[in-house]
């Protein structure tokens, strides 16, 4: 059994394609070095990431593929699983192995495959558009955790870049330890390390929130309270919409 | 900082316009361009589901529930002992600035009851806009209700502020209105709804030519019509809204089930809960019209005058015609397809980039998302198809209804999920 040791992030994978047609040999399983353990029975190949490599592989995919098509298997990554590294490498070489592009070829199994991993990264990532919850710090810095199930944060930051665009902030990833803070003049990657910040439960003190923060979640609550009909309760269909998972930083919800 | 009184307000005039369905803010695009903060998404975002299961995407409240009307099928109406409020402009703009900063919201939907008289009225509403748009640089989205009655000058200003403006028939036929609503006509409704229609298309023309033109109702008006408080059957509101897209251009018509309110009054039909179901399939048909191309006769007409209420639209028009059936999945066009019930247009699209590749199986169709339990009777493809072998309307009707439905008994859907499987 061949197994591909790689550093889980796509430049990683992307290499690990390359690799693989170098050597000729394809991995029967690919596992994400921080998963692997010595034990496993095989033949084992460590992937370096080389940017290099990467790039030429993404290229060659550009080549055969729409912008969506490319972005669909980075999105598809995202997911981190090995099962999805599995599928994004076997459906990487299903794409070279077509003179035609395939991107739409949905009875393929491996096309899909891709397309609905994606679709779930994507929706995942709208759940974020709509689920961060800042809270306003003594000194200006609106900071909101996340904490989703697809690492989903590279996809999100434009949006809100483009959209609070005059307001410094943070977006927390606490599953994953790092965030998006934006200056005022771009969003760069950070982790936090501060004692008023809990890393684990994503809060942040209440003596180093704004003095109007308070008020504005307790109006935003009596909102979030009286345009409710109470007549027409209906819990399931809040549940399919604001899964309880997604809850954990919602203002306006009472924790169970 | 406020003052617990602001807080009061908000309860009190959220609580006033929470049976004002529309809460949509998709169909405007404005971005900031550097020097102020906010934008909107063409397709909206929700930001939050209440108990009832409602999407929250703007901050929905009244300026004021005081009302010099009295229209029978209203909360608000002055012959009602309730409590009272009213807002101050800079008391919503903050709220509004503020949520949305704190990802809350997409923007602003702000109605009114009739304070001393439309203009009046207007004008207070149009402030806030303003305000927002002028003062605090807020690009964010802006829905303000034109008030029936309002003149021309005024709803001209609120537009340049708005993205959306909305008038609310209410009620769907003339004489009904003047019954519930003796202070109210179709005039003081359509003549608003004609000057922003008009507005709206020389501002298009405008912007073709001057790109920096400022836009006017960027995101078009739509209006709501309330179900069951009148007799008028479900063909008189589907051409209704038909109507109103065609003519008037409206980008949406909701429809608002009658919550039972004013017992009291006699004009009002007693009704123990709300036609919730009806208001669903009115959705529906309304969604057939808009995504799957299908005209406001062929959902209802002479022969068939309302909708069926254990079926929906598309299922029953499938079993009414159904010598157009079955459908070819790997010749037909789009638009065929886009009628099999058990088919939506997300699948229909994958049907057609799909079978450029080669022919589709059952198998693909149903990894591609169809609904097959419901197609089966209605289509071919490239496997034998027992399921439409002499079959008949009757016989499809009754087994799609046994036991396990197909149709689940709906309660509130809000659009996003309708048709999301059908
Ligand atoms: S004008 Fe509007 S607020 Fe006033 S009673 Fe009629 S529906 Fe209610």
């Amino acid at each position: 059994m061949n197994i591909f040791i790689y550093d889980k992030t796509f430049e990683g994978l992307l290499t690990l394609v390359f690799d693989s047609y170098d050597l000729k040999i394809i991995p029967d399983k690919i596992v994400r070095n921080e998963n692997f353990q010595a034990s496993l029975f095989g033949e084992k190949y460590e992937v370096i990431s080389d940017i290099n490599k990467a790039d030429r592989v993404w290229k060659g995919l550009s080549v055969k593929l729409s912008e969506e098509g490319c972005q669909k298997l980075y999105r598809a990554h995202l997911s981190e699983s090995e099962e999805a590294d599995m599928l994004i490498f076997k459906q990487i070489r299903n794409i070279f192995s077509k003179r035609h592009n395939i991107e739409r070829d949905y009875r393929d199994e491996l096309v899909l495959g891709i397309k609905n991993l994606s679709r779930k990264v994507s929706r995942e990532a709208c759940r974020m558009l709509e689920f961060v919850r800042f809270q306003k710090t003594a000194d200006n810095i609106y900071f909101s955790p996340i904490s989703p199930g697809y690492n989903v944060l590279p996809l999100i930051g434009k949006h809100f870049r483009n959209r609070l665009n005059d307001q410094q902030w943070v977006i927390y990833d606490i599953k994953r330890k790092y965030g998006l803070f934006y200056d005022l003049k771009e969003v760069s990657e950070i982790t936090i390390d501060n004692k008023y910040f809990s890393a684990l439960s994503g809060k942040i003190e209440e003596t180093v929130l704004s003095d109007d923060e308070k008020q504005f979640q307790n109006l935003w609550k009596e909102y979030f309270n009286s345009i409710n009909i109470k007549e027409r309760k209906n819990l399931r269909q809040q549940l399919h919409f604001m899964p309880k998972k997604y809850r954990k930083f919602l203002t306006e919800v009472d924790k169970f | 900082m406020f003052s617990n009184e602001v807080s009061d307000k908000l309860k009190i005039l959220a609580g006033a316009a929470k049976y004002d369905v529309s809460c949509s803010s998709s169909g405007s695009n404005r971005q900031n361009n550097g020097s102020g903060f906010g934008n909107s998404i063409a397709a909206g975002i929700c930001h939050s589901f209440t108990e009832d299961g409602r999407c929250i995407s703007l901050l929905k409240i009244l300026f004021s529930n005081y009302c010099i009307y009295d229209c029978a099928y209203c909360i608000n109406r002055k012959s009602n002992d309730i409590k009272r409020a009213t807002f101050k402009v800079d008391e919503i703009v903050s709220i509004t600035v503020n949520f949305y900063r704190r990802n809350y919201i997409e923007g602003l939907f702000l109605s009114s009851g009739v304070i001393k008289n439309p203009d009046y009225t207007m004008e207070l509403l149009t402030r806030v806009a303003k305000e927002l748009r002028i003062k605090e640089k807020f690009f964010g989205y802006i829905h303000l209700k034109a008030i029936p009655g309002a003149s021309n000058d005024i709803l001209k200003e609120a537009g340049l502020y708005a993205d959306r403006l909305s008038v609310n028939i209410e009620i769907p036929t003339e004489p009904n209105l003047k019954l519930l609503a003796p202070d109210k006509n179709f005039h003081d409704v359509y003549s608003p709804m004609g000057f922003l229609k008009e507005g709206i298309i020389a501002n298009k023309e405008e912007r073709k030519l001057f790109r920096n033109a400022q836009s006017f109702v960027p995101a078009g008006q739509s209006t709501q019509l309330i179900i069951g408080a009148t007799p008028e059957n479900d063909m008189q509101i589907v051409n209704l809204a038909s109507a109103l897209y065609k003519d008037q251009k409206l980008k949406r018509v909701y429809y608002s089930a009658f919550s039972p309110v004013n017992d009291y009054d006699k004009r009002l039909p007693s009704l123990t809960q709300s036609p919730l179901v009806r208001e669903n399939r009115l959705y529906q048909a309304d969604w057939l019209m808009r995504f799957y191309k299908f005209t406001a006769d062929e959902i209802v007409n002479k022969n068939h005058p309302d909708l069926e209420l254990e079926i929906d639209p598309k299922l029953s028009y499938a079993l009414r015609n159904i010598c157009q059936y079955p459908v070819d999945v790997n010749k037909a066009d789009y638009e065929m397809i886009l009628r099999v019930p058990g088919i939506g247009v997300r699948s229909a699209k994958l049907i057609v980039s799909a079978r450029r590749y080669g022919k589709l199986n059952f198998n693909n169709l149903k990894k591609i998302g169809v609904v097959l339990k419901r197609a089966k009777y209605f289509i071919t493809c490239a496997e034998m198809n027992e399921g439409v072998i002499n079959i008949n309307p009757v016989i499809i009707k009754n087994k799609l209804l046994e036991a396990p439905k197909p149709v689940k008994k709906v309660g509130v859907l809000t659009q996003l999920e309708l048709f999301s499987k059908a």
